[in-house]
């Protein structure tokens, strides 16, 4: 701006100079001073005028002259609808897929957590050598929380039954214990109350609980008052004392967001304080502030030696495993986003070929308009500026466009996958995102308006447009055929990473778990609240009838209680001696089974096959002699060579006081299959495989007083039915019966099965829809181009049937042209995804990288796709009339 | 309206470039005297608008064909004066060749009879 105010001033000074030396030469011819100033002015002409056309040569890079360019690019835009719509919405499904991905990106991977210190907060676990990340006991862990020297301050937590009754609507909500110093240490304030004290997280203490900002709307309507209020919680009358803000998320291996909070140390069970006690308790820690993990992963292990000295029995191979939160949240995210992130790239750089490819076919049109624009006087970086300018507009309202579409995608693909991504609920479109779109939008303006722009402005300088022009159409259409080249090159790649994800899917769906899952359904029961503290008789009773109850119920086949482990929920595990074996010295060396407290149906309904021996009967009660079923995991590891039964397994009694520990011994009465208990895909790789199946009315009298809190009940059901109708008529029956019971949590097998892979099955979505929309863009691209080059060639097609050549030779010409491009892409394509398909490793099950059928099956649809794509430019060239050909110029 | 303005000739614009840069091979040379000189040697015919002088000017400057300078005339007066640069050199021999090529094509198809092609 400052420049052309010299500018001005300088072209002032111009004039005046050309004026006065006018009128000097006419004042040397003769005329008078006045006459010689009013000739000269009138011969000059109009000053304003010259000074303004003089100035428009100014033009220059200038905000202005930007600003013209996009009005006229918006123009022109308006004036041709039909290619301003196909460019824009092909950017916005470009731009829209990356700016989808990204915020998935941002929000899970590059997002700080939502706590103040989140980096100084990790996760402990005790390493066990079943379980990398095991429970830790509370005595281990209070032995952590004072000998430590390296943490502010730590935090237990694990999960707790949260049974609300005393209320009108009885429920059964997600309940959490935690140690008082939790809170602190994430950072999150209650928006009524306090949090716990150190008082209230102590043995004996009053009982307090913290409700969840969710529960204060549902159940207290947000009574300010509701401090000092009582609510009763698996039958434990507690004071509230605080109400946790709904803005608190966290989702970690044994925590997730709850309704009901309590001290964890406030435990009445005494077997909690047992040394070898591991109720899924985990811990967090805030790391002082100048100390960094490996510091603090040195002094536990200092504070561990010292326990494995005083304790040896249980602590002997004590160790600790420390990592990030962060880390813990979303690292196993991290190589999935990143090769979606890849694979949306290659549909974005796909979109600007094709948009490069419409611009390039539209500048012919435009020729005549840019030889005006020379003759103007601009020169050729005045035309590219122009045409970069009108390819940025296109850009950026695909990106507008893009945003949107992103909004709406990233919902409906986390709605249709819950729970498949951690910390979903901070994705979103936040200033981050919109900068990248941003960004994304200009860059490809630069990528497709870049060349385009060099070629057209390049090809109007060659002077007269007759001689240049089949040349020109010649390089361009070159230049088209090799950017339909590269697309379809990036769609067979993309394609490829697809098909590698369906059938790693394929596989996973084809892993036998072990039992089967269709038309099975579970739910949780919490008996009445009184029932723990009854009789262990009066307990067992409660539940025969119960279980006689469900079996009445409409659409039942076969029903079982169950207790202990549940196959791909959660696991509980039990130490053990099997005969044979040598006695362990410590208790921590014991070797470690799954354990399923079963009843004798549940074999029909898993339908889990019986290799050997029989499963538990009516007659196994617990007036018989105790007895159990082995897999064939353990069967093959603890009993190698023998027939196992007969056998004794003896279980060690956690429930007894450790003065009064001793062994259970159980028969082996049978061996059954193995089970899938961690998933459909992870099970083949966990250390702990052995399975123990023993008789739920067999548990000893204080087992079954941890029983009478609450158990599951699994059901196999007519398949004409619905899992939901059948759900609803068995609660129905069930409640009648026993009207303060508290039914919850069912769920169908099949869903049970199917969320132990939804990992899996999210990636395969979303790689699906970007391999379909890349092939969607490229053969799209392919069509076009070849429909641009039949219109190119029609003379010479005319030229061609002329000399006799048959409407068969013509179409074989343009297939030709077609295959050539096609063959070219696949083969770049394969060439490029042996590499890349590198990345996905860790992603796939059960197929390699470079699986070859896999690759030739893709190779294969996508020239039959590419084939389809030329079939209708071909046919148009068959139809040429020589004679019009021939006569068009 | 000065009788004189009839008898003008617009130039095209390619020309106009052409005649100026010639024009200042003979050394540098401010606007008016440019005019000056063209109408000189043309013989009064080529009459060139300032209208179409300063902005040739300035567009030649743009694209680098001529440079400017403040200067001052032989009497003692300030004016902004153009010069080649070697770009516009080669510009120059080029436009004059173009020329040449289309006045020779112009003047044989005036002078040729149509039975002889």
């Amino acid at each position: 701006m400052f420049h052309r105010e010299g500018r001005d001033s300088d072209l002032d000074d111009e004039i005046r100079s050309h004026l006065d030396m006018a009128a000097r030469d006419r004042r040397a011819r003769g005329e008078s001073a006045r006459d010689a100033q009013s000739h000269a002015m009138r011969e000059f002409g109009n000053v304003g005028v010259v000074k303004e056309v003089t100035r428009d040569m100014w033009a220059g890079a200038s905000f202005e002259t930007f600003l013209q360019d996009v009005s006229y690019g918006v123009r022109m835009l308006v004036k041709s609808p039909g290619f301003a719509a196909i460019a824009i919405l092909t950017l916005a499904l470009g731009i829209g897929a990356n700016t989808a991905i990204f915020s998935v990106v941002n929000g899970v991977l590059l997002n700080p957590l939502p706590f103040p210190n989140a980096k100084r907060i990790v996760c402990m676990f005790q390493e066990k050598s079943n379980f990398p990340k095991g429970s830790i006991s509370y005595p281990n862990f209070l032995d952590w929380q004072r000998e430590n020297r390296s943490f502010e301050s730590i935090a237990a937590y694990r999960w707790t039954d949260g049974t609300i009754t005393g209320v009108p609507e009885p429920e059964n909500v997600r309940a959490q214990r935690v140690s008082a110093t939790f809170f602190p240490i994430l950072g999150v304030n209650p928006i009524v109350g306090r949090t716990f004290s150190a008082d209230e997280d102590r043995r004996g203490a009053n009982p307090t609980v913290m409700i969840s900002e969710g529960l204060w709307k549902r159940m207290f309507q947000s009574d300010p008052n509701v401090i000092g209020k009582r609510l009763t919680v698996a039958g434990q009358g507690r004071t509230i004392i605080g109400v946790v803000p709904s803005s608190f998320h966290l989702q970690l291996f044994n925590f997730r967001t709850a309704d009901v909070y309590e001290p964890i140390g406030e435990e009445t069970d005494e077997k909690f304080f047992h040394r070898d006690s591991f109720w899924g308790t985990n811990a967090l820690g805030l790391l002082k502030l100048d100390v960094t993990l490996e510091q603090a992963r040195e002094d536990i292990k200092r504070v561990n030696v010292g326990l494995a000295a005083t304790y040896p029995d249980v602590n002997a191979t004590i160790k600790a495993n420390i990592i990030p939160l962060k880390e813990e949240i979303v690292g196993e995210m991290r190589p999935v986003l990143l090769v979606l992130l890849g694979a949306v790239g290659f549909v974005l750089l796909i979109a600007c070929v094709n948009v490069a490819n419409l611009l390039l076919a539209r500048s012919t049109s435009r020729q005549r308009e840019f030889a005006i624009r020379i003759a103007l006087g601009a020169g050729q970086s005045r035309i590219v500026r122009q045409l970069l300018t009108e390819s940025l507009v296109l850009a950026l309202i695909g990106g507008l466009l893009g945003l949107i579409l992103a909004k709406w995608g990233t919902i409906a693909a986390l709605a249709a996958v819950p729970r498949s991504v951690p910390r979903s609920e901070e994705i979103g479109l936040d200033p981050r995102v919109l900068l990248f779109t941003l960004c994304v939008s200009v860059v490809a303006g630069i990528v497709f308006g870049l060349v385009p722009a060099l070629k057209t402005s390049h090809a109007n300088l060659g002077g007269t447009l007759k001689d240049a022009g089949r040349s020109i159409a010649g390089s361009r259409s070159r230049l088209q055929s090799v950017f339909v080249i590269g697309e379809m090159a990036m769609a067979l790649v993309l394609l490829i990473g697809a098909g590698l994800m369906i059938r790693t899917l394929a596989h996973l769906w084809g892993i036998d778990p072990g039992f089967d899952p269709h038309n099975v359904l579970s739910f949780d029961i919490h008996p009445r609240p009184s029932l723990a503290s009854e009789s262990p008789d009066s307990i067992r009773a409660a539940y025969r009838q119960i279980h006689s109850t469900i079996a009445g119920a409409p659409g039942v086949k076969y029903v079982s209680l169950n207790w202990g482990a549940h196959m791909m929920q959660s696991d509980d595990e039990v130490n053990f001696w099997a005969e044979g074996q040598p006695q362990p010295a410590h208790q921590a060396d014991l070797p470690m089974s799954l354990e399923y407290v079963v009843e004798p149906d549940y074999l029909n309904v898993m339908r889990i096959p019986l290799l050997r021996g029989r499963f538990f009967t009516d007659a196994d009660n617990e007036h018989s002699d105790r007895v159990a079923l082995i897999d064939e995991s353990f069967a093959k590891k603890y009993f190698t060579g023998q027939d196992p039964i007969g056998k004794i397994v003896k279980l060690f009694d956690f429930d007894a006081d450790p003065a009064q520990r001793t062994w259970i011994p159980l028969t082996v009465i049978g061996v059954v299959g193995h089970v899938n208990q961690f998933g459909l895909a992870d099970d083949a790789t966990m250390p702990l495989q052995a399975q123990l199946y023993r008789c739920f009315m067999q548990a000893s009298d204080l087992n079954i007083k941890n029983i009478g809190q609450g158990a599951s009940v699994y059901m196999r059901f007519q398949s004409s039915l619905t899992p939901e109708a059948f759900f609803k008529t068995v609660r129905e029956k069930l409640l009648a019966a026993n009207g303060d019971m508290i039914v919850s949590d069912n769920e169908s097998e099949e869903a049970v099965v199917a969320r132990s892979i939804a990992s899996q099955r999210f990636s395969v979505s979303l790689l699906g829809v970007f391999a379909g929309l890349a092939v969607l863009l490229a053969s799209v691209g392919i069509y076009g181009v070849l429909s641009y080059l039949v219109g190119q060639r029609t003379q010479e097609i005319g030229v061609r049937m002329a000399l006799g050549a048959e409407r068969l030779d013509v179409l074989r010409l343009i297939l030709g042209d077609g295959a050539r491009m096609t063959l070219a892409g696949v083969g770049i394509g394969i060439v490029a995804a042996l590499g890349l398909t590198q990345v996905m490793a860790k992603m796939l099950f059960g197929v390699r990288p470079t699986d070859p059928i896999t690759f030739a099956a893709v190779a294969v649809l996508l020239c039959g796709i590419a084939l389809f794509a030329c079939y209708i430019p071909a046919r148009r060239a068959m139809r040429v009339d020589p004679m019009v050909a021939l006569r068009y110029e | 309206m000065n009788p004189r303005y009839q008898n003008r000739i617009e130039l095209l614009q390619g020309t106009l470039d052409l005649l100026i840069l010639q024009t200042l091979m003979w050394g540098a040379q401010h606007g008016y005297g440019i005019s000056q000189v063209i109408r000189a040697q043309s013989g009064d015919v080529l009459q060139v608008d300032t209208g179409s002088l300063y902005p040739a000017l300035h567009r030649l400057e743009r694209q680098k064909w001529i440079k400017s300078e403040w200067s001052v005339t032989e009497n003692s007066q300030r004016a902004k004066f153009y010069q080649l640069t070697a770009a516009g050199r080669k510009q120059l021999a080029e436009e004059r060749s173009r020329w040449t090529q289309m006045s020779d094509a112009i003047a044989a198809v005036l002078t040729n009879r149509p039975e002889e092609i």
